[in-house]
């Protein structure tokens, strides 16, 4: 039961059919960001003006989809839309299940309410959102200060 | 006397609990083995009854933990056949007994440029990183063994790799990721031929194979006591008494002391010297505990279990589809520690699936990177027997499997 959380059919579409995956050219800032423990790893390019958010990585179903849902979310949005987003998601994950996400702001991504009962997975779930973060910033843009994660 | 496994289980009170409503199977004890009452009760003695701090009290405390701990020591050094208990050091864990040679080791073959130390690709973290410190620090040369296909190390290029420049070799005994149990016979007569120590990271040995650091040919050992039934916290270096007593201290502090002036030190014999602090001394005396639990059933026989339950988890696992092992696809010359890729499936996702069924694998690099880049993937499944271990464990794991390929199929 506690896995049909975990694993949505959205989570799953999206680890099988990622949308926008792929580095492109060409790009502002570039994040390359790890997972020591798991060894997952994901690298995000970001255009200044958000028309293109591309990525590549090695990993999970959560963190794959996730990269895959930001992909979705982000592209076309603004810096300020970008940054209440990436602080829902953030909060989300960080909500240890007591979080009830609003699908207006979050799209797909509400799928991801049910990972964050595990925590060993959140760090999965945020690993291509902290390197998006962290390739906007590179890219001059600044996309809101989220809470520092402590999955 | 037959190995009989239920009776082995009655004293390991968690293998009884369930998991995610299932019964536990619990196939890491890679990462850390369970601990049967005889040791959780020998440690809870010892801290009721006879808790003080070590080799500095005349009172009756002291001279009771004293002899435990000693006698700890003892029970090690006889379980390896070691010349001495002097022979023994007690660490926090291989990690540290690994720091400690690659330390003071270091020091007294004053290692400088033109220097070579030689590992392999299937080494832990643990015995790559203190030796990349130590040639990073002395300007030697890291030189490594690669692995064939099949899983064993390449010894092709044996008398190039190890030379007359080669003054340390260092090992694992046995893979903690493919399972390979090595035989460095050949690689140890060599490093003898060039006058190289030769060091084995023993960790997935000491608990599973009679070893015998005699017949090993070899310098040092280093293994842990929470992969062989004891707590966290304490660990073994054995070295031979000659070169501990040549070698400077690791750590400085008390205990470690001959005599101390404001104008300088000398230093205790081994292993005080290389035992600075209060020592994990409850633990210890639980590692004591521990080798009884294990010399009472026989190491042989232990490692013959092992070798069953291997040889019934490869059959199965070859039958399961999209299941590829990494490592000996046979049990000889391996131990029971198998490591796999599901096709398609990460395994992150492998072991939270399996974990909602009771099956407790391992999952990721293993802290061994650069076996899983060997075999070109980013991370692996790994389940891990013991003497605890049951058929209907692996049935349960292979079912968890099934699965795997139900949710992401």
């Amino acid at each position: 039961m506690m896995l049909d959380a975990l694993y949505q059919e959205i989570i799953l579409d999206h680890y099988k059919h990622p949308h926008g995956r792929g580095l492109r050219d060409p790009f502002d800032g570039e994040a390359h960001h790890v997972n020591p423990t798991c060894g997952d790893e994901i690298t995000v390019r970001v255009v200044s003006d958000f028309s293109d958010i591309s990525y590549d990585g090695l990993g999970c179903s959560i963190s794959q989809a996730s990269a895959s849902v930001l992909h979705e979310l982000i592209v076309g949005k603004d810096a300020a839309e970008i940054a209440q987003i990436h602080e829902a998601f953030v909060e989300l994950m960080q909500g240890r299940g007591q979080v009830s996400p609003d699908e207006e702001v979050l799209g797909d991504a509400v799928a991801f309410a049910g990972v964050a009962k595990f925590p060993a997975r959140v760090k999965c779930a945020l690993l291509p959102w902290m390197a998006f973060k962290d390739a906007a910033a590179r890219a001059g843009v600044d996309v809101g200060v989220s809470p520092e994660v402590k999955a | 006397m037959t190995f009989d496994v239920a009776r082995i289980r009655a004293d390991f009170p968690i293998l009884g609990r369930e998991v995610n409503g299932h019964p536990l199977a619990y196939l890491d004890s890679g990462a850390t083995s369970q601990k049967p009452v005889q040791v959780l009760d020998a440690v809870r003695a010892h801290n009721e009854r006879h808790n003080a701090n070590v080799s500095r009290s005349v009172h009756t405390l002291g001279t009771e933990a004293t002899t435990a701990y000693e006698g700890a020591r003892a029970k090690v050094a006889a379980f390896i056949n070691a010349g001495t208990p002097d022979e023994i050091v007690f660490t926090k864990n291989s990690t540290e007994a690994i720091n400690l040679v690659a330390y003071s080791l270091g020091q007294h073959l004053k290692l400088g440029p033109g220097d070579e130390i030689v590992i392999s690709e299937m080494e832990h973290h643990s015995n790559i990183v203190p030796w990349q410190l130590l040639c990073e620090r002395t300007g030697a040369t890291l030189r490594w063994f690669g692995i064939t296909d099949e899983g064993r190390l390449d010894e092709s290029a044996l008398d190039e790799l190890v030379n007359e420049r080669t003054r340390v070799v260092a090992l694992v005994q046995v893979s903690n990721v493919l399972g390979t149990i090595n035989d460095v016979s050949r690689i140890a007569a060599r490093a003898r031929q060039v006058g190289a120590l030769v060091l084995l990271d023993s960790s997935q040995a000491v608990p599973h194979l009679p070893v015998d650091v005699r017949e090993l040919g070899v310098d040092f050992i280093a293994f842990t006591g929470h992969k062989m039934l004891a707590p966290t916290g304490i660990g073994v270096l054995w070295g031979r008494f000659e070169l501990l007593a040549k070698m400077p201290p690791f750590l400085g502090g008390g205990s470690m002391i001959e005599t101390v002036t404001m104008g300088g030190t000398t230093y205790a014999a081994p292993p005080a010297r290389f035992e600075a602090g209060t020592p994990p001394i409850a633990e210890a005396v639980g590692l004591g505990a521990a080798v009884d639990y294990l010399t009472a059933l026989g190491m042989a026989e232990v490692h013959q279990h092992e070798q069953d339950i291997t040889a019934y988890a490869l059959k199965a696992l070859a039958d399961v589809p999209g299941v590829r092992v990494v490592g000996p696809l046979t049990p000889e010359g391996r131990g029971g520690t198998v490591s796999f890729a599901v096709d398609g499936v990460h395994p992150h996702d492998v072991g939270q699936i399996l974990d909602a069924q009771g099956v407790q694998v391992r999952v990721g690099h293993h802290c061994a990177k650069p076996t899983c880049v060997r075999f070109g993937v980013p991370a692996l499944t790994r389940a891990s027997f013991y003497l605890y271990t049951t058929t209907e464990e692996v049935d349960a794991l292979v079912r968890g499997l099934d699965q795997v390929r139900k949710v992401f199929g």
